[in-house]
């Protein structure tokens, strides 16, 4: 079972498929989800303590805005962990922990000079295309350990 | 650790989200449910949770999605009811997704070869559209 990073980090399509292959899908609600239902919330209502902008601090630096620095407290330990990634590029409607553009720039960067195998993908567009789409991940998923 | 999952439905697909939250309520496994329009959301230990979505993935393999969510269902942080209204942040990333859930679905369930797609025609370059200008004119 390899840790596969997907992009964007919030996908639901992208995760499921990566969990029905039987790896697993490193995506950001799961870092959510360790701030927020913390058993002991230091800092409410989110709990970003001062910690979290020292780790965004490990890839931004100081003069990026603060939201990046914020998001990629969260993406960044993630694409560390990663084995493997899928990146779709530019779907055209990425909100929340996945809509600043700075970010998303930073984080393909982040996956790309990792050195991981690496699936390119857009999303697709009528059925033929989305059993390309399927399909290449399936292969691309088989072929990790 | 308590987690929380999104079983989310194709709109194609013959189960429907209250058929998922019946089939919940009617097990074995000490979780909570919520339903939304989309699907359900299920709450609880995460061995329990990961068997149950496990479960309901069987009613229709091709068809239903599974999501991980941060929050637990009806926290006051996320839940419109307490922040006067409108979606939540992560409902907008859904429901693009689900528009596309339909084909994703098909292609799931379709056998056999996979069709050899054309390459879309990429938009013309600068240059040969000055090409083209300039042969016009000569």
């Amino acid at each position: 079972m390899a840790k596969v990073i997907v992009y964007p980090p919030t996908s639901m399509i992208l995760s499921d498929l990566v969990e029905r292959m039987g790896h697993k899908a490193l995506v950001v609600p799961e870092a959510v989800r360790k701030l927020a239902t913390a058993n002991d919330i230091q800092s409410p209502p989110l709990n970003v303590t001062p910690e979290e902008p020292k780790k965004g601090l490990h890839y931004a630096a100081v003069d990026v805005p603060s939201g990046v620095r914020g998001r990629m407290a969260l993406i960044g330990p993630l694409i560390e962990e990663a084995e493997a990634a899928i990146v779709v590029e530019d779907p055209g409607w990425l909100t929340g922990c996945a809509g600043c553009n700075r970010t998303n720039e930073l984080v393909r960067l982040l996956i790309r000079t990792k050195g991981v195998p690496l699936l390119d993908l857009s999303y697709p567009t009528d059925d033929a295309e989305a059993r390309v789409f399927v399909q290449k991940i399936k292969t691309f998923l088989e072929g990790l350990k | 650790m308590r987690i929380t999952k999104y079983v989310i439905t194709s709109s194609e697909s013959d189960i429907l989200p209250s058929d998922i939250a019946m089939k919940i309520y009617g097990s074995k496994y000490d979780v909570n449910v919520k339903e939304t329009c989309f699907g359900v959301m299920v709450d609880g230990e995460e061995d329990v949770v990961n068997a149950l979505v496990a479960e309901i993935r069987s009613l229709d393999p091709s068809g239903i999605f599974i999501k991980d969510r941060g929050f637990p269902p009806g926290d006051p942080r996320r839940c419109r009811g307490r922040r006067g209204g409108g979606a939540r942040p992560g409902f907008y990333m859904i429901e693009s997704e689900s528009k596309m859930l339909p084909m994703i679905s098909r292609a799931l369930a379709a056998e056999g070869e996979v069709p050899a797609v054309p390459e879309k025609k990429k938009p013309l370059t600068p240059n040969k559209l000055e090409d083209i200008i300039k042969e016009g004119l000569i």
